[in-house]
C-alpha cells in the first residue's frame, strides 16, 4: 500500500490555509464530481481521491496527524494494529458495494486502504453521514447473451444479502437501463431508500448482429446453388427456415425475412426483421475434370 | 411527499435555498397547511442540487445551466451508443 500525497492530489503545498483547501477542493469537485460526469468511472475514481484528500486536509485533527507521520506512517506504532487488521494489499479505493458484478455509485464514504490504516475504518468525518437522507442509488450491470435477451425470463440478483427476482422482458436493448425503485441503500433519518439501476449489456452473438429489432446474418451459398437456384435451411432465433435462393443470385445479395428478427420489447408477438446476406463461396481444389468443364463454360460464355 | 422543513433540518441547510430552486423552476413544491413538500420523485434532483450548491459553490442559475448541459451530455451519450451499435454492423466479426 502506497503513501498518498493528499496535498498533491489537491494541487497544494503544505502551507495551504483552510481556505486554500476549500477552494482547491471545490474547483476540482466541479470538474470531477460524478454528478458532472455521468457514466464516467474514471471521474468517479478521481473524485474519490479528491474527496479523501479533502476529508483529511479540511479536518484539523486529521491534517495534524497526517502531517506528523506523513510518509513514515508505517512506522508509527499506533498504526500497526490497524494495519494488521487490513489484510488487503495494494492501493485501492473501495468502490464496490459487496455484491458480485455490481458497483455502487459514489457515496462519499469510500476511502483508500492508506486512509483506513491511518484513521481506521469509518474514519470519515461523518459530515456527510449527518446529511444522510435518501439512500444511495446502486448501479449494476447485467450481461446477457443475445439469445437470452430474446426471451422473457427471470433472473435473481443478490442485493444487500437479499434476493431480488426480476423479469427481463424479451427484446431488451443493449445499454437499456431499468430502475428498481427502493432497491438501493436504505435511507437515513427517515428518508426513502435509494434505487437500483440495472444496465443491460447484451453480448454479441456468433451468428447474428443486432440493430434495434432487426437481426443481420451472413449465409454461405455454394456457387452452383447461387447460379442455378435452390433451397437452403437457416437457423433463426426461433427455429429453422427454408430459404429459396433464386437462380443467378449475386454475392452480397440481401433478403429480408419479415418478423424473423429480434422480439420487440414489451410488444407480444411482434419482432423485427432478419436480414440475410448471401455469401457466395467459390469452389477450391478443382479436379481436372471440373477445370475442363469450367473452361468449356467460359468459352461458351465468352461467345455470348 | 417529503417535508421541506424536515429535509432542510436533516441536511442542515436553509429553506431559502429550496425556495430559490423552486423560484428558478428547478423543482416543484407542493404547499400544504403544514408547510411546503416535495414529491419523492424529485428528491434525487433536490439532493444533487444541494450538493452542487453547498459542496461546489454553484448558485441556482449555475445549477440550471449544469442541468441543461448534463441533459445534452446524456442525450449525446445515448446517440453515441446507438451509432456504435450501428457501426458494429459494418465492422468485421464474421
Amino acid at each position: 500500500m502506497a503513501f498518498i500525497d493528499y496535498y498533491k492530489v489537491l494541487g497544494l503545498d503544505k502551507t495551504a490555509s483552510a481556505d486554500d483547501i476549500k477552494k482547491a477542493y471545490r474547483k476540482l469537485a466541479r470538474k470531477h464530481h460524478p454528478d458532472m460526469n455521468p457514466n464516467d468511472k474514471e471521474a468517479n475514481l478521481k473524485f474519490q481521491q479528491i474527496n479523501e484528500a479533502n476529508e483529511v486536509l479540511s479536518d484539523p485533527d486529521k491534517r495534524k496527524k497526517y502531517d506528523e507521520y506523513g510518509e513514515n506512517w508505517k512506522h508509527a506504532e499506533q498504526f500497526e494494529h490497524a494495519k494488521q487488521q487490513q489484510q488487503q494489499q495494494g492501493y485501492t479505493y473501495g468502490g464496490q458495494t459487496g455484491f458480485e458484478g455490481f458497483g455502487g455509485d459514489f457515496s462519499g464514504e469510500h476511502f483508500s486502504d492508506f486512509f483506513e490504516s491511518l484513521f481506521g475504518r469509518g474514519g470519515g468525518s461523518g459530515r456527510r453521514s449527518q446529511a444522510k437522507y435518501r439512500g444511495q442509488d446502486y448501479q449494476a450491470e447485467l450481461h446477457l447473451g443475445l439469445r437470452e435477451a430474446a426471451t422473457t425470463h427471470q433472473h435473481t440478483l443478490k442485493v444487500n444479502d437479499q434476493n431480488v427476482r426480476i423479469t427481463i422482458p424479451a427484446g431488451i436493448a443493449n445499454g437499456q437501463v431499468i430502475k428498481l425503485k427502493g432497491h438501493g441503500a436504505p435511507g437515513g433519518n427517515g428518508g426513502p431508500a435509494g434505487d437500483l439501476y440495472i444496465t443491460f449489456i447484451v453480448e454479441d452473438d456468433e451468428h447474428f448482429k443486432r440493430s434495434g429489432d432487426d437481426l443481420y446474418a451472413n449465409v454461405d451459398v455454394d456457387l452452383y446453388t447461387a447460379l442455378l437456384g435452390g433451397d437452403i435451411t437457416f437457423d433463426t432465433l426461433n427455429g429453422k427456415v427454408k430459404l429459396k435462393v433464386k437462380p443467378e443470385t449475386q454475392n452480397g445479395t440481401k433478403v429480408r425475412l419479415k418478423g424473423k428478427g429480434f422480439p420487440k420489447y414489451k410488444t407480444e408477438g411482434e419482432a423485427g426483421d432478419l436480414i440475410i446476406t448471401y455469401n457466395v463461396i467459390l469452389p477450391t481444389g478443382l479436379s481436372e475434370k471440373e477445370k475442363e468443364l469450367i473452361r468449356e463454360l467460359a468459352s461458351v460464355s465468352s461467345k455470348n | 411527499m417529503i417535508s421541506i422543513t424536515h429535509y432542510c433540518t436533516i441536511h442542515n441547510i436553509d429553506t431559502s435555498f429550496v425556495h430559490a430552486l423552486a423560484d428558478e423552476g428547478l423543482i416543484v413544491l407542493t404547499i400544504a397547511t403544514d408547510g411546503p413538500f416535495i414529491e419523492e420523485e424529485q428528491l434525487p434532483d433536490l439532493e444533487s442540487y444541494t450538493r452542487w450548491h453547498y459542496e461546489m459553490g454553484v448558485n441556482t442559475e449555475g445549477i440550471d445551466v449544469i442541468r441543461h448541459l448534463l441533459e445534452r451530455i446524456r442525450n449525446m451519450q445515448g446517440e453515441m451508443h446507438n451509432l456504435r451499435m450501428r457501426l458494429s454492423l459494418y465492422e468485421d466479426g464474421d
